[in-house]
């Protein structure tokens, strides 16, 4: 009868969490990557991080904002640059040396002037515009938006990202495209304005305003990993989920034992309810 | 389970069948139960302790050079004033005098500033008796007076009269140069 | 609270606290000493399961306000801040949002049984109108609880919802106004929902209290419908009932831990991880799964106002079932023509779930183009709701009120213990097997 029910229940769900199945409308199947942090018990690779760090603080910085994140994020347990020896994320000699690099935006205190300081590990990552219309007038138009949970604001999360950033393509022939637009298969939208070929084979995907962002080469890997696109994207997407939620990794942990914990508490409830029961015909 | 009764009355109360019996399975299970409750409990006791955000802000630094001789400035650290006072060398005489007084809470002036920094005295402002903000050079001996229960500091921080039962703390800090300190 | 009690008060202080607030013995005899059929099977521990989600609820909701932030400019940010900064505020969070879904599967499972075993029944009516008022002010808390992160989901859906009252004829729109605080969803809206959202739990929990209250006068229902007729029938509540109740919270926390550590994000949708952006309206709005069905009838209706009062019929519909279920036999164990229309029933409860998540005009099946009738295409999404929902309205206002005087019913047993006597489950081999066995 328990079983009977769980069966319907986990039925009842997965009916019921169907639609997530049609998330990106209109665009092609995400192309799935192998990453490390994938499964219930998968975690993040430090170097792996670290490279995708490095890609977002020299490619995607220059228009997309982390509001959400500090320097000393990067230096918490199981972030890029997480030491066992140091504890608190703000003494990272790490994190220290990449916040100073930036100049944070501060006001005097005494003169009330705005004046601009070197970071520290408590400052957030600074926004690459001053506000959403500088932003978008940078942009032709276009809000490149915040990265700070962009993996859990996606379907598919790190694997969407993946195949966004290998994904730009030639446009078809008959697929009508304005300036400062790109054709990715991988990004949600409606061609079918745009499309005058046969109208029974709209392409998949969408119109995207960000230009292919990665190149072979582009950035420099410190660790002799070679820098092509593939690699990059890969990166990247997995320093941005991440970033998206940096306690994922000590929630599988506290998750782990919970469950073991559940499994043997159910066991001696079951069996405590054998023994109570035994003589009661029901 | 062989020698169950078929179609059994459910009588409780039978001799040695009370199902309340404590058997190791149910005290085993009742201390996995308060087991799971109890140890649930840590992290709804533990999100009321500061936060990463809140840890992060809890060192500040500071420019000493803004502080005029005589004077003292105010600053916020950890959500509660600082004290930064730059002392005269009359005020330091007056505290050293204070060492040989009857002191509540002995404690020589030399321990309360830096080693060759006796001009610069960095205090936490609240008041030990009950959290107020003492005033600056207030009081019978110069050095703060608290307004709310009349406690009465001396100009190296220390209680000398009133109710408050300890000297003005000092706060963990080091001079990164000599005219910059970093408190936390 | 009726009947006579057994509770002997042992200690001198209980003794005195007993003349003079008897709170023990309220406790003694509504948990301890309370005679329940011992025919219950697990179907019935969803009882025990929600007060557990109550609890979860409340406890974590409480603390999630100590960080929350109710404005547009910070709530967004504050979860996010809970999530990483909090100390264990993802497990909080995870636990309150997972929560609401585990609430709300154990509270249709509860209901799905009342109305197999036919527990809305005389005398139990109070018992049931008080059910449905809690389901009322559970889908309220949910819907203002989904608002307080203000992604995007939670800003249209809240657009949408307040939105249905604007189709009151005269006072929908200073209805809506009014709801807002302005001239749509903002600031102002965003603060009462979080108080509000504070509140309703607080009365949920109170009529919780006066559903138990009237459970623990008739007593509890059981599979066989057939009452209590004497000692026999029953075992006291603890240990009986609190194991077999213990053991079922305990596998249903297994499904809950595993949404909560492994696939937290599974239950909810990505876009609202986008904070509110009033400006762009997501691609595809739909409510969180537990509302689907009603949004499914909500527009299987092509008028908005008649969309609006079906909505809101097919829970008022569950107010008046006593009065339409006219059969005299309670459990549709023995009803097995009406046991033949509720299993439909509850698949088109399930189709309607299906379809709310569905753009009303795709195919059903995919490659059947179109299948067409007078201009209507009936293998679309929003065809199989109207079906779906006739079959609802059809269920409880003509199914159940003519099967109760026309169908035969099997003969019911004379008391709880004699089906039970003569129940295999009782043969030495199986007698702490599965004891239930349908029909």
């Amino acid at each position: 009868m328990l079983r009977k029910g769980i069966a319907l229940a986990a039925f009842g769900l997965t009916v019921l969490a169907a639609p997530a199945a049609l998330a990106n409308a209109g665009a092609a199947p995400v192309r799935e990557a192998e990453f490390s942090f994938d499964g219930p018990l998968g975690t993040f690779d430090q170097a792996q991080l670290q490279r995708g760090y490095k890609i977002y603080r020299e490619v995607c910085s220059s228009c997309h904002s982390m509001n959400l994140l500090s320097f000393r994020n990067l230096g918490e347990k199981g972030g890029p640059f997480y030491d066992p020896e140091v504890k608190n994320p703000n003494d990272n000699p790490f994190v220290k040396s990449i916040a100073k690099d930036y100049q944070i935006n501060d006001i005097d205190s005494e003169t009330g002037d705005v004046v601009q300081r070197p970071g520290t590990p408590a400052d957030r990552f600074p926004n690459p515009f001053p506000n959403e219309a500088a932003a978008r007038a940078s942009n032709g138009g276009a809000l490149p938006p915040d990265l700070s949970v962009i993996s859990k604001a996606r379907h598919h999360g790190a694997h969407y990202i993946y195949s966004l950033l290998t994904g730009f393509k030639e446009p078809p022939a008959g697929l009508k495209i304005s300036a400062n637009q790109y054709y990715n298969p991988w990004f949600p939208g409606d061609l079918t304005s745009a499309w005058s070929g046969d109208p029974a084979h709209v392409p998949a995907g969408g119109l995207i305003a960000m230009a292919p962002p990665l190149a072979a080469d582009k950035v420099t890997y410190d660790d002799g990993t070679p820098s092509t696109v593939e690699n990059q994207a890969k990166d990247v997407a997995a320093f941005l989920t991440w970033a998206s939620e940096p306690t994922a990794t000590a929630r599988k942990q506290f998750g782990l034992a919970a469950m073991i914990y559940l499994l043997i508490f159910s066991g001696l409830l079951y069996a405590s309810y054998r023994r109570i029961w035994r003589n009661v015909a029901h | 389970m062989a020698d169950t009764v078929v179609g059994a009355k459910p009588d409780t109360h039978a001799a040695g069948e009370d199902p309340n019996r404590r058997d190791f399975i149910h005290i085993a299970a009742t201390v996995a139960a308060a087991g799971a409750v109890g140890s649930l409990a840590w992290p709804f006791i533990d999100q009321m302790n500061p936060s990463g955000d809140t840890l992060a802000l809890a060192s500040v630094e500071f420019d000493l050079s803004k502080v005029e001789p005589g004077q003292q400035v105010t600053i916020k650290w950890r959500g509660k004033p600082l004290f930064i006072r730059s002392r005269t060398g009359k005020e330091i005489a007056e505290a050293i005098k204070g060492d040989t007084a009857e002191l509540r809470d002995p404690q020589a002036d030399e321990e309360r500033h830096k080693p060759g920094k006796a001009e610069w005295l960095v205090l936490v402002g609240t008041c030990t008796h009950l959290g107020c903000v003492p005033t600056f050079g207030g009081g019978d001996y110069g050095g703060w007076f608290c307004p709310c229960h009349g406690s009465h500091y001396d100009t190296s921080g220390r209680i000398r009269k009133g109710p408050a039962p300890k000297n003005l703390a000092v706060p963990e800090y080091t001079f990164l140069s000599d005219t910059k300190v970093k408190v936390g | 609270m009726s009947g006579h009690s057994n509770y002997e008060p042992k200690t001198g202080f209980e003794k005195w606290l007993d003349v003079r607030l008897p709170i023990v013995r309220l406790a003694y005899d509504s948990v301890v000493d309370f005679p329940t059929p011992k025919n219950l099977n697990y179907w019935y521990t969803f009882g025990g399961i929600l007060a557990v989600c109550l609890g979860i609820q409340l406890v974590t909701g409480i603390v999630l306000a100590m960080h929350y932030v109710p404005h547009v400019d910070y709530a967004f940010a504050s979860v996010e801040g809970i999530m990483r900064d909090v100390n264990y505020g993802w497990l909080i969070r995870y636990m309150h949002a997972n929560g609401a879904s585990m609430f709300f599967i154990a509270v249709y499972i509860h209901m799905f049984r009342g109305l197999y075993y036919g527990s809305y029944k005389a005398p139990r009516e109070v018992l049931w109108i008080l059910g449905c008022v809690i389901y009322l002010l559970m889908m309220a808390t949910a819907f203002m609880g989904y608002v307080l992160p203000w992604g995007q989901m939670s800003f249209h859906g809240a657009v949408v919802i307040t939105n249905l009252f604007g189709a009151l004829p005269i006072v929908g729109e200073s209805l809506t106004t009014w709801l807002w605080g302005g001239f749509a969803v903002d600031n102002p809206t965003l603060n009462r929902f979080f108080s509000l959202h504070y509140l309703l739990p607080f009365m949920i929990a109170g009529v919780v209290g006066l559903h138990i209250w009237a459970l623990h006068v008739p007593g509890n229902n059981n599979p066989t419908g057939v009452n209590v007729k004497s000692k026999e029938d029953t075992v006291p509540f603890h240990p009986y009932y609190t194991v077999k109740d213990g053991f079922a919270i305990s596998v249903f926390l297994i499904l809950f831990a595993t949404f909560v550590f492994f696939n937290p994000n599974a239950l909810g949708h990505a876009d609202n991880y986008i904070p509110a952006n009033p400006l762009v309206t997501p691609a595809h709005i739909v409510p969180e799964w537990y509302f689907l069905p009603f949004y499914a009838i909500l527009r299987a209706v092509p008028d908005k106002l008649m969309g609006v009062l079906l909505m809101f019929g097919a829970i008022a519909t569950l107010f008046v079932l006593p009065w339409l279920d006219t059969s005299k036999v309670r459990s549709m164990r023995y009803r097995p023509t009406a046991k033949l229309y509720f299993l439909i029933f509850v698949l088109a409860c399930l189709v309607l779930g299906y379809c709310g998540g569905q753009l009303p005009d795709n195919h059903v099946i995919p490659g059947l183009s179109t299948f067409k009738l007078i201009d209507a295409d009936l293998n679309s999404f929003v065809w199989l709701s109207r079906i779906a929902t006739l079959y609802y309205f059809s269920y409880f206002l003509i199914l159940l009120p003519i099967l109760g005087l026309t169908e035969t019913p099997l003969p019911q047993p004379e008391s709880i213990s004699e089906p039970v006597l003569s129940h295999p489950a009782s043969t030495p081999a199986g007698a702490t097997a599965a004891p239930e066995k349908k029909g």
